[in-house]
């Protein structure tokens, strides 16, 4: 090793994955997302005249603000590279139990203490059956989507009005701003809880272990990390986040109703992937979630603006918006690395291996 | 590289092992072994595959609990119930593949799980400072900020090294971390483990590549089968002896095969198998290989010297970046294991248990495997397989001669053979055996390796992988020597000895044009070690 040949590639090759105002590879998802949201909203507004409006975009978030929620928690689950079917069901549920509660006169304070501990032991408990029966996250929180759906039917088989005085007024209030301009009290929810989401993620031991196990969960195992809290938490945290989007979507439709959100859950799994959260794990930012409900609205506004297409064009929209970024992703996924020293061969790891000879 | 305080042999070692023994089942995977380890050296770890390195690493580190023995650290018995506490004791491991999160920043990864954090919260400056203190101590040039995966391996290695020694670190446990870097990366590597040493750590060194022992280890430590074979101060040791020291001699008395040499007339014979400039990058640089009718060529060379690399490139399980296989004269497209099946090649992988068996299958099952790749869709008759089972059952004399019999619950050696049985019962014109006597008793041995020679005899062509010189070398017709995943020399005929084959692997020597690398300086030892 004495006369070694001049460097080729120094020891840090890429000292810096984005120096020199360069965006960072990982920011780019996202970015990506925010310029599709920004094109379309001009091509709505190029298009149509009342569009390009501050409460139209105002409204992308006051229709949607229960999906933001739902995305929020997503995105968590998403991160550790899992999934939970379960979502729309529990937004159902969720809405069911307010009403049914509130219909049995409890006061509304305790009505919504209960519902969202009740979506957070849901979660919860898949995602100890997930994490420590080793089953998968699909199959448990399919479960969960069925288990749920029936319950809500156990509980009521028609639409309970919600006449709470508390729920009619976060429904009715509109929070002006500016001039002719409103939102509403959900709307700050769904901030705040996109705002909360960001913070754990990126400034809490669990937040960082979140990312690493979904990054690689054996050397979040080998490092020490709560790999096991992380998995299950995250499932907790979705639980809690569609019992509070359900909480929402009361608000929004002062009912409760069982088939409510059906098939929300795959809205708010196309937002996550369209924000740029890799399916697989480890990558992606609530910010982005949030960007990506906010371009399924946008598609829906266009299209009910347009007045002659009909609702399905939506789903056509999405499902090929959907397509785009995962194969977005592929690409983002796939440069860097062929990009780099060639992997090595994959015989190498066999040729390597001490194995003890146990031999089965 | 800075002096090293050379321990005294009174010197109380830092680390402490003796008499540590670790059984799976049967198998007696560690017996008896003793080892030693003092501060401020780097001690390395040698042995063939199977000969107890990663299990007295996952002994120490209490992966595996340790049947009998005594773990010694710091004048205290300990015994450690994972890697976790292991760590918390100042023992910390750096394996082969990096454990870290390539989708989070060098910074994160220094300081996963141990941040630190104001309010609760954490403290992004904090780690960020702490991160390059890290790295300056390793005097590694990177941006604690950028991600992981934007850096070479190497650069990953040595920030898991990083991540490693920033707690309170006695003993640094590298289990082969060279083993995908290139020159250089190694030598910023040794850099880094040099640095370490002058600080006190202890470092605990596994590799395969000799050069690398010499280049940085202050003592030697050679373990085969399981057994410790001799600690030995590294500039002492000539590399035939220490090669001799972890191939070893094999003394049982195994029946002596009759090898009738290949007929001088086979030159003529068309090979089955020729393979021309045949290489993979980071896997083995080009090779010739010719394999005719009967014959068994022999791949000689430690782990890691691309014998494994080139069967995988010669059955297509690798993709090949150069040269031209054929087979029978026809050029095979080589693209995947089908092409070399179809064209009537076999290979039994060494690592057995993940690419060779089915465990949860029975013997029937898994003898009639490749016939019924061979025929597709088609179902092959009940009465077929029961035939095939029966007669492959006898001929290689497999135990429990019970075709129902699921095949986790055979020994290793009887797994071996079905694993032939299903090959051969394809009927094929070249055979590919990698370590096919890895792991197995001496009986099974023996008899594998009669039944190699039969086989060529019988016409098959025979390309014969083993860590055991002496059953090379007993095999083969020819030997083709690889050294650092380049061939080095083919013996043939009387040249055929185990020392000649040796002292190849050990120099590069035997031809004149040996010395390419430079840099050792070790006593050429001709000791019959």
């Amino acid at each position: 090793m004495t006369t070694a040949p001049p460097p080729v590639v120094g020891p840090s090759p890429v000292a810096a994955g984005g120096r020199a105002g360069r965006v960072p590879a990982r920011f780019v998802p996202v970015l990506v997302t925010f310029g599709l949201f920004v094109a379309l909203f001009a091509v709505g507004g190029l298009r149509y005249e009342a569009f390009a409006s501050g409460q139209v975009l105002l409204n992308l978030l006051i229709d949607n603000a229960f999906l933001v929620v739902l995305a929020v928690g997503m995105t968590f689950v998403i991160l550790t590279g899992g999934i939970d079917l379960s979502v729309g069901s529990v937004v159902a549920l969720s809405t069911m139990v307010t009403a049914a509660m509130l219909r049995a006169g409890w006061s509304a304070p305790v009505v919504i203490v209960a519902v969202l501990a009740g979506g957070a032991l849901f979660g919860l408990a898949m995602g100890a059956v997930i994490h420590y029966l080793e089953i998968q996250p699909f199959i448990v929180t399919l479960a969960g989507l069925f288990l749920a759906r029936g319950l809500c039917y156990l509980i009521d088989l028609s639409s309970i009005p919600i006449t709470d005085p508390l729920f009619r007024d976060l429904s009715q209030t509109a929070i002006p701003l500016g001039e002719d301009m409103f939102l509403t009290p959900s709307v700050l929810v769904a901030l705040a809880a996109v705002a909360v989401g960001a913070y754990v993620l990126h400034l809490t031991r669990f937040g960082r272990t979140v990312y690493a196990v979904g990054g690689n969960q054996q050397s979040a195992l080998l490092m020490g990390l709560g790999v096991g809290r992380a998995r299950v938490g995250v499932y907790v945290i979705s639980g809690f986040c569609s019992a509070l989007g359900g909480l929402l979507f009361s608000v929004y439709l002062l009912s409760g109703y069982s088939l409510n959100a059906v098939g929300m859950e795959l809205d708010a799994i196309a937002a996550v992937v369209i924000g740029g959260t890799l399916l697989t794990g480890g990558s992606g930012y609530v910010l982005g979630s949030l960007l990506g409900v906010l371009v399924l609205g946008t598609v829906q506004t266009i299209i009910s603006f347009e007045g002659t297409l009909s609702t399905w064009w939506v789903k056509i929209v999405i499902g090929l918006l959907l397509l785009a970024f995962v194969v977005l992703q592929r690409i983002l996924a796939v440069g860097p690395r062929r990009r780099r020293a060639p992997a090595p061969a994959p015989s190498a790891p066999a040729g390597r291996t001490d194995p003890p000879q146990g031999d089965g | 590289m800075t002096a090293v305080p050379q321990p005294g042999p009174d010197a109380a070692p830092l680390l402490e092992m003796t008499g540590i023994s670790v059984a799976f089942g049967p198998v007696r995977a560690l017996d008896g072994v003793d080892f030693r380890l003092h501060a401020g050296e780097v001690h390395a770890l040698m042995g063939e595959n199977g000969a107890g390195k990663s299990t007295l690493i996952k002994a120490l580190t209490g992966v595996y609990p340790v049947d009998a023995g005594r773990v010694v650290l710091d004048g205290a018995e300990v015994a450690f119930a994972g890697p976790a506490q292991a760590q918390a004791a100042g023992i910390s491991t750096v394996y082969q593949e990096v454990n870290l999160c390539p989708n989070l920043s060098v910074a994160e990864n220094l300081l996963l799980g141990r941040e630190p954090r104001r309010w609760g919260r954490i403290d992004g400056r904090g780690v960020r400072r702490r991160a390059r203190e890290v790295l300056a101590r390793l005097h590694l040039d990177v941006d604690p900020a950028s991600p992981l995966d934007s850096h070479s391996i190497a650069v990953q290695q040595l920030v898991s090294i990083g991540r490693a020694v920033q707690v309170d670190c006695k003993v640094l446990i590298l289990d082969e971390p060279t083993s995908s870097l290139d020159a250089d990366e190694v030598a910023e590597l040794f850099r880094v483990i040099s640095r370490l040493r002058a600080d006190g750590v202890a470092i605990l060194f596994v590799t395969h590549f000799l050069d690398q022992v010499y280049a940085i280890s202050d003592r030697t430590t050679v373990l085969r089968n399981g057994r410790l074979v001799g600690e030995y101060r590294t500039a002492e040791l000539p590399r035939l002896q220490l090669v001799s020291a972890m191939v070893g001699r094999e003394l049982e008395t195994l029946e002596q095969l009759e090898r009738v040499p290949a007929e001088p007339a086979s030159q003529a014979v068309a090979p089955v198998l020729a393979a021309s400039g045949v290489s993979r990058r980071g896997a083995i640089e080009p090779v010739d290989l010719v394999v005719r009718p009967g014959e068994v060529v022999g791949l000689a060379g430690l782990l890691g010297s691309g014998r494994t690399e080139l069967a995988r490139l010669l059955f297509g399980a690798d993709r090949a970046d150069t040269g031209e296989i054929t087979v029978d004269g026809t050029v095979l497209p080589m693209r995947t294991p089908r092409d070399a099946i179809s064209a009537g090649v076999a290979f039994t992988s060494e690592n057995r248990g993940a690419e060779g068996v089915v465990g949860d299958l029975t013997v029937r099952d898994n003898i009639v495997l490749a016939m019924q790749a061979a025929r597709g869709l088609r179902r092959i008759p009940r009465r077929a397989q029961d035939e095939a089972a029966a007669r492959w059952i006898e001929v290689l004399d497999i135990r429990p001669p019970d075709p129902d019999a699921l095949l986790r619950n055979l020994s290793g050696g009887n797994q071996q053979k079905v694993l032939l049985a299903r090959w051969l019962a394809t009927g094929p014109r070249l055979l590919i055996l990698d370590e096919p006597t890895r792991g197995i008793d001496v009986g099974a041995k023996a008899q594998i390796q009669a039944l190699v020679a039969d086989l060529a005899r019988e016409g098959m062509g025979v390309v014969y992988i083993s860590a055991e010189l002496e059953e090379v070398v007993r095999l083969a017709d020819r030997v083709l020597v690889l050294r650092d995943r380049r061939p080095v020399a083919e013996l043939a005929g009387e040249d055929v000895e185990v020392d000649r084959v040796m002292e190849l692997i050990a120099t590069g020597h035997g031809e004149p044009d040996a010395e390419r690398r430079g840099g050792a300086d070790w006593e050429y030892g001709r000791s019959d070690a």
